[in-house]
């Protein structure tokens, strides 16, 4: 173990640990260092000065997991890089953040950056600033979960938490070269995930392989009575779908995702990830997702109702930021307009017209009806694949600032994840080549509700035959 | 494109107060979301069933039993505004 430990995966620093050659405190001061290195460049963690040794009781155990700034953890800031929940610092710990303890590892007490809410597709929109592609410092990490993608792929995280609703793990773990996976919706508690779209949220592990991601979604996945939405199934050992033989299994690849708009750069990645599998033996064969096109649009109204109504609770009443004034209504109003930021306002706003008198048969009835059709698509193709492979993002990562002005353009390089969110199938992101200017490339694979174990088999024969998870950005 | 005036009538529903500029702004821009979001017209949805979840769990219910609740400091702890066991807020009832 003489490599520096924050490059290490979690697999390999446990080995260490189990032969007591390392300590779990080992860890902490090797992230330290590093994180003070790099952060400043970085930007993918909030309050970075206060270090990670500051804390007199801070709990040192296992190999520390980094997590998002919207998931709860009991005595230390969660705020959704949001100005309205500035200051909060949560009276308890979300049930992932249990797990990760009763497991024997531990959370950073730093937070990670996001999108304010969740609320974006380039970790652009939040209160603390954006956080930087380290493959490339002037390039967006992607989002909302940027702050976790990027913490992973600079060697500041062993391995993070993220949330997905609509391709926020998936989308910046293509953009930061790492490995995203957004389980099927009710596989992990969303209790004491502060909620963006319930019906569409899933917290999940952004790691730098593919081994230590099926590690810890063994330890955050399984039922929980606070969470009613959570399934209550048996959770099997990911890491048993590790190195299994893929030869004869059965991958879609549909065509509606490789038209106008797919970089092709992006395009020869996926294409030749196909190659490499089908010389393992996996069959391919072109198949149909009719209601691709309808995907965003069907999102853009569903998540933003589901968001209108969530967000209602930040009144300044209980938590966070109030903004003054005599009457109560008005306190309110005050509140909202200056506590939230300027893509909240905008979603928060369009939610509430899908949903107001008039409107709501036009847009969200209407919208539940498509995801109805969307849904269909994946059930009918599962009944004949295994898989569906797919690119993550249509272009590797753009640069900071290039979309902000043009929420619709930003909105639609979600284009190729929105739908597992819409049909709840879990779908995972890892890297698969680089483009020409050195920006690293996805490559999504879905597989039918609870069948994470298909996608762990997958990406895991792919991963072992390649070396792009290997690569390391520079930091420039 | 939806105008300035129904932006502000939907920005008092959702309780924000926008500044003009922010009014202005947003009716363009949503007018221009909402634009593209009318291609869910051409999709023919007659017989089809609202999806308002991925997989429908039903009738989740739970035993009628006390658990230890949050202590009134913790809840409290987070309030920016308090007094003794409560939350502070401007006089409603004159």
């Amino acid at each position: 173990m003489n490599k520096n430990l924050y490059s290490l995966t979690a697999h390999e620093l446990a080995v260490g640990l189990n032969k007591k050659e390392i300590k779990s405190e080992d860890i902490y001061s090797a992230l330290d260092g590093r994180i003070k290195e790099s952060d400043p460049k970085v930007n993918a963690y909030l309050r970075p000065s206060k270090g990670l040794s500051s804390g007199g009781d801070r709990i040192t155990s296992g190999i520390p997991v980094a997590i998002k700034d919207n998931i709860c953890t009991k005595g230390f800031h969660t705020q959704c890089c949001s100005k309205i929940l500035e200051g909060f610092i949560p009276p308890y710990d979300a049930t992932v953040i249990k797990r990760i303890k009763e497991s024997g590892h531990s959370c950073l007490e730093l937070k990670t950056n996001m999108d304010e809410f969740a609320f974006g597709s380039s970790t652009e929109n939040s209160s603390q600033g954006p956080t930087h592609n380290p493959w490339d410092l002037n390039c967006v990490p992607g989002g909302s979960s940027g702050g976790s993608a990027a913490a992973v792929a600079s060697d500041e995280a062993i391995w993070a938490l993220g949330s997905d609703t609509g391709g926020s793990i998936r989308q910046p773990a293509s953009f930061c070269g790492v490995v995203g996976l957004k389980p099927t919706y009710g596989r992990v508690s969303r209790f004491g995930l502060i909620a963006f779209a319930s019906s569409l949220d899933q917290i999940g592990p952004i790691t730098k392989d593919v081994y230590d991601n099926a590690l810890l979604l063994n330890i955050i996945s399984g039922y929980d009575p606070n969470d009613s939405t959570s399934i209550n199934l048996p959770v099997p050992d990911y890491t048993r779908a590790l190195g299994k033989d893929v030869k004869g299994l059965k991958v879609g690849v549909p065509k509606e995702y490789f038209i106008e708009g797919l970089d092709p750069e992006v395009k020869a990645a996926v294409e030749e990830a196909i190659n490499t599998l089908r010389k393992m033996g996996v069959e391919f064969k072109e198949v149909s997702l009719r209601h691709t096109e309808y995907a965003v649009p069907v999102y853009y109204i569903i998540a933003t109702a589901e968001a209108s109504s969530n967000l209602a609770r930040f009144d300044g009443v209980q938590y966070g930021f109030r903004s003054k004034d005599a009457n109560l209504i008005d306190m309110y109003k005050k509140t909202r307009g200056e506590g939230f930021g300027e893509e909240a306002k905008r979603r928060i706003i369009l939610g509430t017209f899908a949903l107001s008198h008039g409107y709501y048969d036009a847009y969200y009835l209407r919208a539940l009806k498509v995801r109805t059709l969307i849904k269909e698509d994946f059930d009918i193709l599962f009944k004949e694949l295994d898989c569906i492979l797919t690119p993550t993002s249509p272009t590797a990562a753009f640069k900071i600032g290039e979309k902000v002005k043009d929420p619709l353009k930003m909105y639609l390089s979600d284009i190729y994840t929105i739908s597992a969110n819409l049909a709840g199938i879990p779908g995972i992101s890892l890297p698969c080549g680089l483009t020409k200017n050195g920006l690293p490339i996805g490559l999504q694979i879905l597989a039918p509700h609870f069948q994470e174990e298909k996608i762990f088999s997958l990406a895991y024969a792919y991963e072992q035959n390649t070396d792009w998870h290997k690569l390391k950005p520079k930091l420039t | 494109m939806i105008d300035k005036e129904t932006v502000e009538y939907v920005a008092n529903l959702a309780r924000i107060e926008l500044k003009k500029e922010e009014a202005n702004m947003l009716s363009g821009q949503l007018g221009d979301i909402l634009g593209f979001i009318d291609k869910l017209k051409e999709v023919n949805v007659d017989k089809v069933l609202p999806a308002s979840h991925a997989i429908t769990v039903s009738n989740v219910l739970r035993g009628d039993s006390p658990k230890g609740p949050l202590s009134a400091h913790s809840v409290l702890s987070n309030a920016p505004l308090k007094r003794e066991k409560f939350f502070l807020v401007p006089k409603i009832i004159e």
